[in-house]
């Protein structure tokens, strides 16, 4: 096969489990955003942005959306006669098979896969977060450097150091220590999960991570030490832009919200670097004549004939006559009929509210997010109250499960 | 339907869409906001089934090449069948005569011999409507014709001067057909869309070629009515027959109708065009849309009433857009006024301009014009 220069490889396994009855039945990364994206759409296309044609993409933890998603790349342009897209979930081999142990342990299984292309560099990616970023410019860092490993960081506020891996760095930002989550943190240089190793380097660490037993096999937490405590070259790129981590429902919430103000820091517009996805082939929107439509974002195939302020819809969603949603999130297929007043809410795909319900709270900026999972039927002038997560198993209090009791 | 290969037909030149078909043809001219009209011929094919389809086009095809690419979008790239986009090969024979579309498709013979299907659906890239044709198949079967032409019959009887209007009997038989005729004759509008074998789809062209005839609808069909069973199917949903910049209007406008927007883009199977991948639309605090159709990638700050946007429209700050259609990419500045106008690609407003049609007669801005 034709030696690369780089190739990526993309975590995509992971369950998040923060995220609730969002992520029962597919992969954090396929979890929607923004009105046509899923999370992994950003990596995805910033690969494809930055000339990296070669992408695997590890899956594990439900995969089905995920893999049929991702197909063989073309939605990103990343069909290509060498490399393109590979979906890699683990597989049996001679002595038995067994699951990604942790990200190190994922990549350690298809070195195989990556030793077919034979690259200097591998780029380690999470399909977990959404900004937009030119590897390209972080390989001509790391190529310039002369480094060993580079891990792209990111200023986070000092009171949120705790939430991160920190990298504490010298002037010349080579790395002098890693701190994982710490309490008296002396930088706030957070890892943003992008790293680039030279690969016979990594090679060599994750063999000899694959046979300690002592290891969790996880970048952040072994691989990365190991090679400081070695003295290995390794520096830190500076990262300035939108990242988010949307491991929970309060910041996937936040993050759509984010998109929302005039000028977001997240721009979803720019002509040059494009964020591809799957495109559904609906028509464009329809907002009817009385329709109030303010500070939103709004897909392709919607219809809107009520009120809708600081919202997402994504491709699809029916809003009837007097209906009123504000601060929410609305996935696919959504239908919401008449008098229906929802309040900071993420209702999931093909969910349909009855007339004259009410999700969420009145107003109050400091209530919990709503969550209605997908597939559920919430009947006629039901009260759902703020901060409900309402699934399949309880959904009977409201209305019922589409498909199940009907 | 895999045993019907599909013809769209694109050669016609004389057109009366004025600037908007200047630098492409009509199959190319944008329609509904993210359409080209030529998507609606072409997703009916490919929803019920057609895995063949020919256009054949005229030599301004720039603009229609670009949209069509590999067919991809429209599920036509294939290893076997798929989409094969004709050539012109010249406009005028060597006397200086305009050439008909008998012309243009005889001299593709090659392409209709050597596909393998036994029947040919043919459409002219003009029309609007979204439609089964597997029912046009079986209604061919069922009363044994030799060719089917589908057709609409309006309640009001509108000037025919733009349309085919055909007669036809009980049982169906068409009796008359005219092209184009200003009085009226009857209220039953031809679709431009014929379903016949292809090896009679064959003779009707050698016929008209070996006796120098060279329009298929007057020499192919109208001289055959009597030589052949030419059966009328009729089309009960939506039709629009894009001829001039008012029916070009009044057709998107149609759009604003919920049950017509509903028919032409679901009813029997999604409209496919070019992907553009455009973020959803932004609609800014101050925003103030109402009864309008809006594409993907617009950003809208101002006000938007009754109109159709395009993909990638920007409609700044206090800028009002009435009764318009405002193609891809314009960029609408703070303050501007427009109304009854129909924007084509890439045109730029500057702040403060105002600009207005009539409803009957829409001002037209060309191309990548900046105001």
């Amino acid at each position: 096969m034709e030696k690369q220069q780089c190739i990526a490889m993309l975590l995509a396994g992971g369950q998040g489990s923060r995220l609730g009855i969002l992520t029962q039945k597919l992969a954090k990364p396929a979890v929607p955003f923004g009105g046509k994206y899923r999370i992994i759409d950003f990596t995805l296309s910033n690969c494809s942005n930055s000339g990296i044609s070669t992408v695997g993409v590890l899956t594990q933890y439900q995969p089905l959306i995920l893999n049929s998603y991702i197909g063989i790349g073309s939605h990103w342009s990343l069909d290509k006669k060498a490399g393109g897209v590979t979906v890699l979930p683990p597989y049996v081999k001679n002595n038995g098979g067994e699951w990604y142990k942790g990200t190190a342990d994922a990549i350690c299984q298809n070195i195989e896969f990556i030793d077919q292309h034979d690259p200097n560099y591998v780029l380690v990616l999470s399909g977990d977060h959404i900004y937009k970023m030119d590897y390209s410019l972080m390989l001509d860092y790391h190529i310039k450097k002369d480094a060993d490993a580079t891990i792209a960081v990111i200023e986070v506020p000092w009171e949120e150091t705790n939430r991160f891996g920190i990298m504490n760095t010298r002037e010349d930002n080579s790395i002098k220590e890693f701190q994982e989550k710490p309490k008296n943190p002396i930088n706030n240089l957070a890892s943003m999960g992008v790293y680039i190793f030279n690969w016979s380097k990594l090679k060599r660490y994750l063999d000899a991570d694959r046979n300690d037993t002592h290891s969790d096999h996880d970048f952040g937490k072994n691989i990365i030490p190991k090679m400081l405590t070695a003295g290995e070259k390794m520096f830190a790129y500076s990262f300035d832009g939108y990242w988010k981590d949307v491991g929970t429902i309060e910041s996937l919430w936040e993050a759509n919200m984010d998109l929302l103000s005039d000028h977001p820091t997240l721009n979803l517009y720019d002509r040059d670097w494009k964020i591809y996805s799957v495109n559904p082939s609906q028509p464009p929107q329809y907002i009817a004549p009385h329709a109030k439509v303010k500070r939103s974002l709004i897909s392709e195939g919607c219809q809107v004939y009520g009120e809708l302020e600081n919202s997402v819809l994504f491709p699809g969603v029916y809003i009837g006559k007097g209906s009123k949603v504000k601060d929410s999130v609305v996935m696919t297929g959504v239908r919401i009929d008449c008098s229906v007043k929802i309040f900071k809410a993420i209702i999931g795909e093909e969910t349909r509210i009855e007339n004259g319900s009410i999700i969420g709270g009145e107003g109050d900026s400091q209530e919990k997010i709503t969550v209605l999972g997908e597939n559920i039927q919430i009947s006629k002038k039901a009260r759902v109250h703020g901060g409900t997560i309402v699934d399949t198993e309880n959904c009977h209090q409201w209305g019922f499960c589409i498909g199940k009791d009907k | 339907m895999r045993d019907v290969m599909g013809i769209i037909n694109d050669t016609m030149i004389k057109q009366d869409l004025r600037e908007i078909t200047s630098h492409r043809s009509t199959a190319a001219v944008p329609f509904g906001g993210r359409y080209r009209i030529i998507d609606f011929a072409l997703s009916n094919m490919v929803n019920c089934g057609m895995k063949n389809v020919g256009i054949f086009t005229q030599s301004n095809n720039r603009s229609l090449l670009d949209h069509l690419n590999s067919g991809k979008e429209w599920d036509l790239l294939s290893k076997r069948d798929g989409l094969f986009v004709l050539p012109p090969t010249f406009r005028y024979d060597e006397f200086g005569r305009s050439l008909g579309d008998v012309d243009h498709f005889h001299n593709h013979m090659d392409y209709l011999k050597r596909s393998r299907q036994n029947y040919v659906l043919i459409s002219n890239s003009n029309m609007i409507y979204n439609m089964d044709y597997r029912r046009v198949k079986e209604y061919y079967h069922q009363v044994k014709a030799d060719i089917v032409i589908l057709y609409k019959e309006e309640t009001k009887v509108k000037d025919l001067s733009n349309f085919i209007s055909i007669k036809t009997d009980e049982a169906g038989l068409v009796r008359d057909m005219a092209v184009n005729k200003e009085k009226s004759m009857s209220n039953k509008i031809a679709l431009e869309t014929a379903f016949m074998k292809k090896s009679l789809f064959i003779d009707v062209i050698d016929d008209c070629i070996s006796r120098g005839y060279s329009d298929f609808a007057k020499d192919g069909l109208i001289k055959n009515l009597n030589h052949y069973k030419i059966y009328g199917y009729a089309h009960r949903g939506y039709v629009g027959k894009v001829h001039s910049i008012l029916s070009y209007f009044q057709h998107n406008m149609d759009l604003l109708n919920p049950q017509i927007w509903k028919e032409l883009f679901f009813k029997s199977g999604f409209i496919y065009t070019k992907i553009k991948d455009e973020a959803p639309v932004k609609y800014m605090g101050n925003a103030n849309i109402q009864n309008s159709l809006v594409a993907n990638g617009c950003v809208i700050e101002g006000t938007v009433i009754n109109s159709i946007l395009g993909r990638g429209v920007n409609v700044h700050k206090n800028a009002v857009v009435k009764n318009s259609i405002i193609m891809q990419k314009c960029q609408i500045a703070e303050d501007v006024f427009i109304e009854n106008a129909i924007l084509d690609k890439d045109v730029r407003i500057t702040k403060g301009r105002q600009l207005k049609g009539e409803s009957n007669y829409p001002m037209v801005i060309e191309k990548r014009v900046v105001i």
